[in-house]
């Protein structure tokens, strides 16, 4: 297996997907010639066409109307919001259309489509390329939202969430890209979807994330350990709907739990998931439910000591977790 | 010395690779001059130098490829000498940070210290408190290691863990037969020990572990008493509205004895033995599930009605749970009355710190032999359990005797019940 990157893991999925299934294309803002702001398309508009891998006009709203048309006469579209904040002028077509397409017709019709974005912050992106938006679609039934925290989970969930029936937002953390890499099976590799995965083992504390903080938090766990406290770290994977058999499982193992999100604190993810450990876990809690996210604040600052200051980071994450350790 | 950093060129760029130095150590640089080229996956760069100076060392060779932030080289700044600050500096305050840091811990601890001892015990998680119960675990006794001195999960799992191998340590090893058959005792109900359970383990665990307990028996013949009672019993009950019993009738016999053999109304008081002056009997009455034993003051200045009446008054108060600390206060000498379920022979744990308890069996109807003639009697067993510290064989028998013989000697002509 070759040790490849968060990006390169992508694009893998993207081509063997492609390659494999003549009803899968991709659509996009510079996704074709330029091969995406990012890279992580490119190449494919020469491998397998402009009309499998089509640059499309500045209309998020037109990208996804696009694809919901696609994908109900039976294809396979996978678009790119350049930054996941843009995604918000297509939020009718995905909240009002796409998540309801099955329910609407009474199961007549499907929508089998991906939309995946770049979010996240930590590279000095500011407002309108640092933020997570997540919670935008976390309660729409009709809806999975899936933030893969690894290379080989990047590239067997974006597999099986082409391979779904149903609409999936795949939103890729863009300081993963090339910050990790590991070995990633090549050809055929599927990681299901709404499952959560336990990346370490720890019978003092459990710490429960997605995305670029997962690979935070482990960091954070080996230096923990030299305190001699051994953290659990469960990767949420697929943020909605959650898996909630995991979460009470991974909670209930240590009773000390520490919920960490860069997303605003307010209102994230760790809300909901905080909500079902103490409806479900409360006789094997044995310390309040914590959590670490961002500021409730507009947005992700520019200047770096400030971005810093938003951003979660090792450290910070550490710290929080000796906290719990020691309650 | 200032320290020139791997700077970030782009978004999501995370490394780079030095393909080129641009100076060398010794050169002169201004702010703002290429120091080397980098190469990214999106950009080839020049890395800029962020002061005027001169270059001291290169950190990094080309063709590596490192992480944002990573230093480069180093810049001696104009004005400072690095060397001087590179040798000098850390040697002097290393000590001094030493002395601090160690002070830290210290204030540290003492101020985990302070707080332990604050606020020990009084926050219990949802988890410890399961744990507690499912185990039996008095809380009290477990230490705290958590923020000030909270008991954890990890704590109590450990009293719970050290209490398993203790047990499997005392535990005889199974005999090698019965090993098939072994199986997991499946657990049923479980009843917290609280209040007058408690309070009756404690006593008991006490008396049995304190006092060197021996036992002896005599058979008593208490057919007269038999009569006696059978004669009174019914207009008893018409006239005094409650029953004449038979435990009424020993517990005159057994405080009426005591006077004649005070030592058995004594209790151990470690460097000395106490005679108690006033003859004040314990007797044990069950409600429900708990176990009273409340006292008839004075029992040797009551006729067998008077203490037929306490009998039935504090039986009473017992069965409705209305007995209190002041019933149960003062007794020297406890009876027993075991024969009421049918019991022959007992052997009582001692009420402490009295000295002595007698347990009253049931009394049987038996073939024995009186004068080489075989005659049908009504038989009784005293079961007497003595404080071997205060008591021998010899007081104890005689004291014994001395109740049988009451027994045997009430009589239909010369007892009265009044």
């Amino acid at each position: 297996m070759a040790k490849i990157s968060y990006l390169q893991a992508i694009h893998q999925a993207l081509d063997f997907e492609m390659g494999q299934d003549e009803n899968v294309f991709v659509l996009g803002e510079d996704v074709g010639k330029k091969g995406g702001v990012f890279k992580v398309t490119e190449g494919l508009q020469e491998k397998y066409g402009e009309l499998r891998c089509l640059d499309t006009p500045l209309a998020e709203s037109n990208i996804v109307g696009t694809s919901i048309g696609a994908a109900m006469m039976g294809k396979r579209p996978v678009a790119e919001i350049q930054f996941a904040e843009y995604i918000l002028p297509a939020t009718n077509q995905i909240l009002n259309e796409a998540a309801k397409i099955r329910y609407r017709s009474d199961g007549d019709w499907d929508c089998p489509m991906v939309i995946r974005a770049p979010f996240g912050g930590g590279i000095h992106g500011a407002l309108y390329h640092s933020q997570s938006i997540e919670t935008v679609f976390t309660s729409t039934p009709g809806l999975k939202v899936v933030i893969p925290s690894t290379p080989a989970d990047a590239k067997g969930l974006l597999i099986s969430s082409i391979r779904d029936n149903d609409p999936v937002l795949f939103f890729e953390h863009k300081k993963a890209y090339r910050l990790l890499k590991e070995e990633v099976p090549e050809d055929d590799y599927t990681v299901p979807i709404g499952k959560a995965d336990v990346k370490r083992d720890g019978d003092d504390i459990t710490v429960i994330t997605y995305g670029l903080c997962v690979n935070y938090a482990l960091q954070a766990a080996e230096r923990l350990s030299k305190d001699g406290y051994e953290a659990e770290v469960l990767d949420l994977r697929t943020v909605y709907p959650l898996d909630r058999e995991a979460i009470i499982k991974a909670a209930s193992k240590t009773g000390k739990v520490l919920l960490v999100t860069e997303d605003n604190l307010e209102g994230s993810v760790m809300s909901e998931v905080s909500a079902i450990i103490a409806e479900n876990c409360l006789y094997d809690l044995d310390a309040p439910i914590m959590r670490l996210a961002g500021p409730d604040v507009p947005s992700m600052p520019y200047s770096p000591p400030m971005e810093d200051y938003f951003m979660l980071n090792p450290e910070k994450i550490e710290a929080k977790m000796k906290e719990i350790a020691e309650h | 010395m200032e320290e020139i950093l791997m700077p970030k060129l782009g978004e999501s760029v995370t490394e780079g690779t030095i393909e080129n130095w641009l100076v060398k150590p010794g050169d002169r640089v201004e702010e703002y001059d290429a120091l080397c080229e980098v190469i990214t996956d999106k950009v080839t760069a020049e890395v800029p130098s962020v002061l005027d100076g001169t270059i001291g060392e290169l950190l990094v060779s080309e063709g590596d490829t490192i992480e944002v932030g990573t230093p480069i080289c180093t810049l001696e700044t104009d004005g400072t000498s690095g060397k001087e600050t590179s040798t000098d500096e850390p040697v002097e305050s290393e000590p001094e940070q030493t002395g601090q840091a160690i002070k830290a811990v210290q204030q540290a601890k003492e101020g985990r210290k302070s707080k332990q001892n604050a606020a020990k015990g009084t926050r219990i998680s949802p988890v410890v408190m399961r744990l507690a119960n499912e185990h039996n675990i008095d809380l009290g006794t477990v230490e705290g290691s958590g923020i000030e001195g909270r008991i954890t999960k990890k704590d109590i799992q450990k009293v719970i863990e050290g209490d398993f191998s203790a047990k499997s340590q005392m535990t005889p090893a199974p005999q090698s037969d019965d090993i098939g058959e072994k199986r997991e005792i499946s657990a049923g109900e479980e009843i917290p020990v609280t209040g007058v359970r408690k309070a009756i383990a404690d006593k008991m665990s006490y008396s049995a572990q304190e006092i060197p307990h021996a036992w002896l028996m005599m058979e008593t013949d208490a057919t007269n008493l038999v009569n006696v009672r059978n004669r009174y019993k019914t207009s008893f009950r018409e006239n005094e509205g409650y029953n004449l019993t038979f435990f009424s009738f020993f517990v005159k016999a057994v405080a009426e004895t005591l006077k004649e053999h005070p030592m058995l109304n004594s209790s151990w008081q470690g460097d000395k033995i106490v005679i108690n002056k006033d003859i004040n009997i314990s007797i044990a009455v069950a409600g429900d599930d708990k176990l009273y034993v409340p006292v008839i003051k004075n029992a040797d200045e009551l006729s067998i009605k008077g203490i037929a009446r306490k009998i039935s008054e504090l039986a009473d108060l017992g069965r409705k749970h209305q007995l209190t600390t002041r019933h149960m206060e003062g007794g020297t000498f406890t009876v027993n009355n075991t024969g009421a379920f049918g019991s022959v022979e007992s052997m009582g744990i001692i009420n402490h710190p009295q000295s002595a308890i007698l347990q009253v069996e049931s009394i049987v109807k038996r073939p024995v032999v009186i004068d080489d003639m075989i005659a049908i009697r009504h038989m009784v067993n005293l079961c007497l359990s003595i404080d071997h510290r205060v008591l021998d064989g010899l007081a104890a028998g005689e004291f014994l005797s001395a109740v049988k013989q009451r027994i045997e000697n009430y009589s239909v002509e010369t007892t009265s019940i009044y």
